[in-house]
């Protein structure tokens, strides 16, 4: 079980891989032989295999201390976007004999890119880090600086086992820092041995850059290095409202781990981690923390970190809540394109929209365009004010449509009191027009369930002529809090 | 440099010491001295209980001057702050919430008026919390404290550790004219663990004329009336009582930061007497 989901390969290529290395080198007839005898045993004795033990890949700690120790030739893979030739190896400078890793960071005009940021990926067969739990080394800076990341576990090959600090503080001084490994049982061939990113120092778009020095990169273990407290979803015990069909991911994963007195996080891969769904009818999560909603009801994702006797629970948790398949709005009737003017519908060709959400001040809405299960709406959440906005986009001329068309699902209970306006801003501008209506004065509002709203232009006084509708507003000041909206358009 | 220098230096003496004490031998484990056991607390009750109250008492509140170390916590006997685990250990329990003008509880117990010893082994396997601004501490203070008060009573520490140093333990004794900062006082490190992460045995072996503080066995420091500046006088001839608990922030330690991890937990696996 555990095989599988630690290798991205299937089970008997990686046991038959490892076997044949190990004979490799001692007897090149063995392994013919051996291998044919695998191949003709597969089906029937698979669990013998279990109990062969495993070979090893390098268990070499070092990366680099005058030089890099068995990274191979090409192992330098910068970040797209990153200034690529930022990195070197310097012979002036060095916390331990004679040279460190220097990076040069960027200024943030700098037409080679404005950040500093790569991998370091062995060339050839990964490391077993199992004996280890940190990355250490020795690094100092030109001037006082904070590394945005600095960690290990990246290789561009789907970054299984990523583990990094962010906001590191580099001094002028040497000084040692500590990455601790989330859980090094489960590196077993690990390519990705150290990651950095960093951005100049000052004001956004004018930071300068600087020039910091690492030495002495290695992974240890460290018998100062202990108390790991695993999170997910940063910690905390949060609900979410989905659909079957639906995936996300779990996210804020991080381990704290207690280094001689002082607490440091990593962000950790959610694949350091096991995941179990309370109830696996409503939704399941899979070893890389993907939740798939599957059914109705309810289901509490939770973690834990390790196995067996240093297995840790996660603090954090996901709850689930599904009503089962999504409905989707009532699909519009065809239309004729000179009938209809659609600012947001699958079933017609669409206006250029700016976006769903300008999060205008004062504004708390969140949300915006989202996909449901195949579906594409619109999602509002903690709504007060929201509006489409066109007013960057070419002219929207409406002015020849008698209605505009609505689909509103309210996500929760409908209270006495509760509202929405829907407005439109012709022109927007000094010289612009406007009118509004209230919903409910056409249909009420209905908790979770698809109300259709045709609303004659005409009512929207004040409007006048809307040959250029550059924002439609959604406003309940946050008497509704949460709603979904589609088929936003004009027609005749 | 220095602080490799003072561990080194550290290590030295330890090993010298070890070598005078058991004469080259391969263990520093001294003589039997022929203890029997007098008393003990297992904790071996059910989960949640209080510790037995034929045994402890309980220190409540903030003390004068928080305990006289402008420690930060309000001291409770809720459930909450101190309980038996039901695995065999006593759990003190320090935590970060507001109560009683404070932003931390805790508890501390002590055995005063009720168990009272003069001499002999005391001993609990302990392990610590850990983290900037956490004090757990085993310790005994004279039985007479509320006659002649502190610190001519007497102060015997038998494990005090600073959460941010969670590999080192204190044991001191204080006493007229070695108190509080001038209190006499030897460290012992661990190179490969942590006190927080394992239990360890910490005790004294007191007798008329020496008071010897081990970790797991190792006697790592002994002191006698000799030790004591010149012109004080040991006090370490009466009964004392034995004192559990863990403070929060206070002279000692400094007081916690966003980095420390709070709550932060103290397990006591056992108390015993040996006389």
């Amino acid at each position: 079980m555990g095989v599988k989901d630690i290798y991205p390969y299937p089970y008997w290529e990686v046991m038959i891989f490892n076997i044949k290395k190990r004979l490799d080198m001692k007897n090149k007839h063995i392994f013919l032989f051996s291998s044919l005898l695998i191949f003709s045993t597969i089906g029937c004795v698979r669990e013998e295999f279990d109990d062969l033990p495993r070979a090893r890949y390098s268990r070499t700690a070092d990366i680099f201390t005058d030089n890099f120790v068995g990274l191979g030739s090409d192992f330098y893979f910068p970040y797209q976007g990153a200034k690529p030739d930022v990195f070197s190896v310097d012979d002036n400078e060095s916390y331990e004999g004679t040279s460190s890793i220097r990076i040069d960071v960027p200024d943030a005009d700098d037409p080679g890119g404005n950040f500093a940021g790569a991998i370091f990926r062995i060339d050839g067969a990964g490391r077993d880090l199992q004996d280890f739990n940190a990355l250490t080394f020795y690094a100092r800076a030109s001037q006082a600086a904070t590394i945005s990341e600095i960690g290990f576990g990246q290789d561009f090959l789907g970054d299984t086992y990523r583990a990094f600090r962010t906001d590191v503080k580099f001094t002028t001084n040497w000084q040692k820092f500590v990455i601790p490994i989330p859980d090094p049982s489960k590196l077993l061939e690990e390519r990705g041995v150290f990651q950095f990113a960093a951005g100049g120092i000052g004001p956004e778009g004018e930071e300068v850059g600087f020039s910091f020095w690492i030495d002495e990169l290695r992974f240890e273990n460290l018998s100062s290095l202990a108390q790991p407290l695993p999170k997910i979803n940063n910690g905390e015990n949060q609900e979410v409202n989905s659909f079957s069909g639906v995936t996300f991911p779990v996210t804020g994963t991080s381990v704290t781990l207690n280094f001689d007195g002082l607490d440091i996080s990593v962000v950790a891969s959610p694949a350091y981690f096991n995941f179990t769904s309370s109830n696996p009818s409503v939704a399941t999560v899979n070893n890389q923390g993907q939740v798939s909603v599957i059914g109705a009801g309810n289901s509490t994702i939770t973690a834990s970190l390790g196995s067996d006797a240093t297995e840790i629970d996660a603090l954090g948790s996901l709850t689930v809540n599904s009503p089962g398949q999504f409905i989707g709005a009532p699909t519009p009737p065809a239309r004729n394109a000179e009938d209809v003017v659609s600012i947001f519908s699958d079933a017609y060709t669409n206006v250029q929209v700016d976006n769903y959400n300008g999060f205008f001040q004062f504004a708390t809405t969140q949300g915006g365009l989202t996909n449901i299960a195949g579906e594409n709406i619109i999602s509002y959440t903690n709504l007060n004010f929201v509006s489409v906005n066109m007013f960057n986009s070419p002219d929207v001329n409406a002015s020849e449509m008698t209605h505009l068309h609505l689909d509103i699902n309210v996500r929760e209970n409908v209270d006495p009191g509760d509202f929405i306006r829907v407005q439109i801003i012709n022109n927007n501008g000094p010289t612009e027009t406007s009118g509004a209506v209230n919903l409910g004065n056409y249909k009420p509002l209905v908790s979770e369930e698809w109300i259709s709203y045709d609303i004659p232009m005409s009512d929207f006084g004040g409007l006048g002529t809307a040959n250029d509708v550059d924002l439609i507003f959604f406003i309940s000041d946050g008497t509704v809090s949460d709603i979904f909206v589609d088929n936003i358009y004009f027609y005749r | 440099m220095s602080n490799t220098y003072k561990i080194f230096s550290y290590f030295l003496t330890l090993t010298f010491g070890f070598i005078v004490i058991s004469g080259c031998t391969e263990s520093n484990e001294l003589p039997d001295r022929g203890y029997t056991l007098v008393w003990a607390d297992e904790f071996d009750g059910t989960t949640g209980d209080p510790p037995n109250p034929e045994f402890w008492n309980y220190d409540i509140g903030t003390g004068d001057e928080g305990w006289g170390n402008n420690e930060l916590q309000y001291y409770t006997n809720r459930t909450e702050n101190i309980y038996i685990d039901g695995r065999g250990s006593l759990v003190i329990k320090a935590i970060n919430e507001p109560f009683g003008g404070r932003n931390f509880t805790s508890a501390r117990i002590t055995t005063k008026g009720l168990k009272e010893f003069q001499y002999g082994r005391i001993e609990a396997r302990i392990k610590t919390p850990f983290g900037q601004g956490l004090w757990p501490a085993f310790w005994m203070l004279g039985a007479d404290i509320d006659q002649i008060g502190w610190p001519q009573t007497g102060e015997i520490d038998i494990m005090e550790l600073r959460g941010q140093e969670p590999s080192k333990i204190l044991g001191s004794i204080h006493g007229p004219g070695y108190s509080g900062e001038n209190a006499i006082s030897q460290p012992f490190q661990l190179f490969d663990s942590r006190f927080d992460t394992d239990f360890h045995v910490f005790a004294v072996e007191w007798g008329p004329d020496f008071i010897d503080f081990f970790v797991d066995q190792r006697l790592y420091n002994r002191l006698k009336p000799e030790d004591l500046p010149a012109g004080t006088d040991w006090v370490f001839d009466k009964p004392f009582f034995i004192l559990l608990n863990v403070a929060v922030g206070g002279n000692f330690v400094g007081s916690p930061s966003s980095n420390s991890r709070f709550p932060q937990t103290m397990l006591i696996d056992y108390v015993r007497v040996y006389q």
